[in-house]
């Protein structure tokens, strides 16, 4: 657990370098294993001999560098690591530069970004290097002005002594510099004199965002890499056999290439929309797929096959539900999409990636080339929500890029990104709990999915950390669904499996992995089981939490969300409780399902029950930047109501239905909460915990509880509009829709 | 292959390609122009929402032939300049509220966010919460509640009522 508040001495490097470059500990705090608590302690632990790799700059100009081996992808990681920075070496924020690291394989597996880890595993060895920067500037100005280190203060970027004589850090920045590395001592900032962490903080790249400065992949000009598309098969995975046309699509205006490849027909042109013309145009024999004839019904065929028993059934009452969570898709608004360009002898990659070395050492197999000589640069990225952990667009644009002989800026177009692109596997959740009188004794849950692809890294980590683990010899995803779940009720014994089952989908992880389903499951149960005793559910709960911060984060929900309030018939609250990443948190939802609310028409869209309120407390130990916190908190809420109400992918015939944003329904403004408060808990803990999706769970189960008591129902099957087909589904052959040209008459 | 003229950010341009590829590409692939964003192609995510003569539009739905020399296309890199102003109330509004999450969709939903708060103003009457409803941009980090605010404050900034 956290050590207890206080001044923590630490080492930390200066390195050779002709400007002053500080380096974090090779192992601030190596941990014991067998305390192995949670899934970041795993990947934290997996960081810790590498983190002496983390180097923090100061320039010349006064500003300070530091290549954030992680991925931006929106959670806010550049705001919070720029936060720890401008703490520990006491400069204004905007005068630090975080930048994201290119692929560094000498980092093993301290690339990776996922399960909420980065500001877990880095918030000290960050503060460290700037610990240490700090601590040489000072000495530096001690020389420079003739005053004691004692004499000296270092406020805002500028050192001055007790004379009121100044000196800016980036003018000692090469006196500061050493010319061998040597270890250093510190002394991190105690909790109670942070002036920066803590603090909310407006992010970093705002401006660039809303002046369209910000650069994404896409936007990037790379000499020579012309947009290219892919002309994808009817159905997923399949390839081609042949195509008829060739010739006379490359003749097409703006074409410049088209070319077969291992997932579809390349073409390259001027512009992205001559790609579109010219996919439309190919006429392709493709061969089957890797999921050919399935449906939603043969999937949910093969979960119930799969599904684990429950135990032998106790001779005590029990409640016990089955519920079917459907296929999502977990698309960015950024679709897929890479630059690369490929020469005989070399590669170079530009994408939004979260395991940028397990990409480069990919591309590199594919493209037979030595790993050193494939560059992979990580772009800012627009949005991830589980995607970016593939490299799915890099590995293709390389593919294409060394047939063609040209450097390409390759996109997937939206209707591939749903139809082809990963997504969130379909999975069904059994509950049982046992229980006599007032007490629980057991909770059992049967979590059984279609296999969750986790080969990005996450997989490499867990090998690599297994032998160490107080766990053997199961399957990675197996390792992952243990590590995530928690008990975090009284409930007696527990047992918690999960299973998988088929292969042949693009799957991946979506933000919060099992959780979300998982943990609705159990909640929906929760209810049903308070109902059976004769409890308040909020009250239910509160008695049989385990923990101080558990039932505080829960009282807080209820309390600010006015729990048990009177409210008209079809209209009901829901409150749902989930702990991970080291943290807790606990939503409260009213939703509205009286008929003239859910039957409201939307254009193109689905209205449904409406979310109309929801309180989210959340208790992270330690929350560097409580603005961003409360945003990814609220993002977190805007995912939970969409699982539960309305987002989902439909199979038929070996494809998804869906490919466009109004086929799958994510939450749109008509599905949002018009009164949406976050309660961020005073911190309980000297470190942070994870945050960026920490939220969907308790907000998805929040919601269906809300929704079983505003209409009286167990709700089974999620999301709950998934047997309405709310769209025309386009069609599968050519793969991308044309482009409407209405555009001036149809805003 | 044809020319075709119009006016971007106050500055005329003239572009040689078919005049049936759509605006979005003739701004991102040939003027370079990558505020507008890609989110779908079919004028459904409204990722690219820039302006038309003042008026709120999907520039992948509009063929660059469509446009004339007296037309004038806004995007997100030109607004500030509409209000004669380092930023746009709206934008302001954006940074007060801390709006942004991956910031994707973002220059879309300011365009469309002044689009709704011209068009409301011309009416007379306040922006309502089911104006607010009524707008269609996605945004899949789900910064929504943060995005009413701030139109509520950048409508104020722009005088609205």
């Amino acid at each position: 657990m956290s050590p207890p508040f206080g001044r923590r001495r630490l080492l930390g490097y200066v390195l050779a370098a002709p400007i002053l470059v500080t380096a974090a500990p090779l192992r601030a705090s190596a941990r014991d294993l067998t305390e192995v608590l949670d899934l970041n302690d795993i990947m934290t632990a997996a960081a810790l001999p590498t983190s002496g790799l983390i180097t923090v700059e100061v320039n010349q100009d006064g500003t300070v560098s530091f290549a954030l081996p992680r991925a931006e992808v929106g959670q806010g990681i550049t705001t919070s690591t720029a936060m720890l920075i401008a703490e520990e070496l006491s400069v204004p924020l905007r005068r630090v530069r975080v930048t994201l690291a290119d692929a560094r394989p000498e980092l093993l597996f301290n690339q990776l970004t996922g399960a909420s880890n980065t500001t877990v595993s880095t918030y000290t060895p960050i503060r460290v290097a700037a610990a240490v920067a700090r601590q040489r500037l000072l000495a530096a100005a001690e020389a420079e002005l003739g005053t004691p280190a004692t004499g000296l203060r270092l406020d805002a970027g500028v050192i001055t002594d007790d004379r009121g004589r100044g000196i800016d850090i980036g003018t000692l920045a090469v006196k500061a510099a050493s010319p061998r590395t040597a270890p250093v001592p510190v002394t991190l900032r105690t909790r109670e004199s942070l002036t920066v962490i803590g603090r909310p903080h407006n992010r970093v790249d705002a401006l660039d965002a809303v002046t369209g400065r910000k650069r994404f992949a896409m936007d990037l000009d790379v000499p020579g890499a012309k947009p290219t598309m892919v002309c994808r098969a009817p159905t997923i995975n399949g390839t081609v056999r042949s195509v008829a046309n060739l010739a006379d699509v490359r003749a097409m205006p703006g074409v410049t290439d088209a070319v077969v490849i291992s997932t579809g027909v390349a073409v390259r042109a001027e512009t992205f929309g001559q790609c579109i013309d010219a996919i439309r145009t190919l006429e392709v024999t493709w061969r089957p797929g890797t999921a050919e004839g399935e449906s939603d019904e043969t999937v949910l065929r093969q979960l119930a096959a799969a599904e684990l028993p429950l135990g032998p059934r106790p001779p005590t009452p029990v409640v016990e539900g089955r519920f079917t969570f459907h296929f999502r898709g977990n698309s960015a608004l950024e679709p897929n999409c890479a630059i690369a360009d490929v020469r005989r002898d070399r590669a170079e990659i530009w994408s939004s990636l979260k395991s940028p070395i397990v990409a480069q050492e990919t591309i590199a197999a594919r493209l037979a080339l030595p790993r050193g000589r494939v560059t992979v640069h990580v772009t800012e990225g627009g949005g991830s929500f589980g995607r970016k952990l593939f490299f799915d667009a890099a590995l293709e644009a390389a593919e294409v890029s060394q047939k063609i002989g040209k450097p390409v800026k390759l996109m997937w177009h939206r209707a591939d990104d749903t139809r082809q692109g990963r997504a969130h596997p379909m999975a069904t959740s059994r509950v049982r709990i046992a229980y006599a009188g007032d007490v629980v004794l057991s909770y059992e849950q049967r979590h059984t999915s279609i296999t969750t692809d986790l080969g990005h890294g996450i997989g490499e980590l867990f090998t690599a950390m297994a032998a160490r683990l107080p766990i053997g010899g199961a399957a990675f995803s197996q390792i992952f669904f243990q590590f995530s779940q928690t008990s975090p009720y009284a409930f007696g014994s527990h047992s918690r499996l999960l299973n998988e089952t088929g292969r042949g989908f693009n799957t991946g992880s979506m933000r919060n992995v099992y959780s979300p389903d998982a943990t609705c499951a159990r909640e929906l149960m929760v209810d049903q089981l308070a109902a059976r005793m004769n409890k308040d559910p909020y009250r239910f709960r509160r008695d049989l939490l385990r923990d101080d911060r558990a039932r505080a984060v829960l009282a807080a929900a209820a309390t600010a969300g006015e729990w048990g309030r009177s409210l008209p018939a079809g209209v009901a609250q829901g409150i749902a409780f989930h702990s991970e990443y080291k943290a807790v948190s606990a939503c409260l939802v009213e939703i509205d399902c009286r008929p003239a609310t859910a039957n409201r028409p939307i254009r193109d869209g689905v209205g449904g029950p409406r979310v109309t309120r929801v309180v989210f407390a959340v208790d992270v130990g330690l929350a560097v930047n409580p603005r961003g916190l409360e945003a990814q908190m609220m993002g977190c809420v805007m995912d939970g109501i969409a699982l539960a109400l309305t987002s989902s992918l439909h199979l038929r015939d070996g494809y998804f239905l869906e490919a466009s944003w109004d086929n799958h329904f994510y939450t749109r403004q008509w599905n949002t909460p018009l009164d949406l408060r976050v309660i961020i808990m005073p911190s309980t803990s000297e470190q942070p915990g994870g945050a960026g999706e920490l939220g969907v769970a308790a907000s998805m189960a929040a919601v269906a509880c809300a929704y079983g008591r505003a209409t009286g129902t167990l709700p089974t099957r999620f999301p709950i509009n998934h047997g309405t087909l709310s769209f025309v589904p386009k069609p599968t052959v050519p793969p991308v829709p044309a482009s409407p040209t209405d555009g001036i008459r149809h805003a | 292959m044809p020319e075709h003229s119009f006016r971007v950010n106050g500055t005329p341009v003239t572009v040689d390609v078919p005049g049936d590829v759509r605006l979005l590409w003739v701004l991102r692939d040939i003027l370079g122009i990558t505020g507008p964003k890609y989110g779908c192609g079919i004028n459904v995510c409204k990722a690219c929402t820039s302006h038309l003569n003042g008026r709120a539009v999907s520039p992948c739905a509009i063929p660059v032939g469509d446009l004339g020399p007296d037309d004038e296309v806004t995007t997100i890199e030109g607004l500030a300049a509409t209000a004669g102003a380092e930023l746009h109330p709206m934008q302001q509004a954006w940074l007060d509220h801390d709006v942004v999450q991956c910031g994707y969709c973002q220059p879309g939903q300011i365009m469309a966010a002044v689009d709704l708060v011209r068009r409301v103003a011309a009416e007379g009457r306040a922006v309502t919460d089911a104006d607010l409803d009524g707008i269609r941009n996605v945004c899949r980090c789900g910064t929504y509640f943060r995005i009413r605010a701030a139109i509520r404050a950048g409508a104020a900034g722009m005088g609205s009522p």
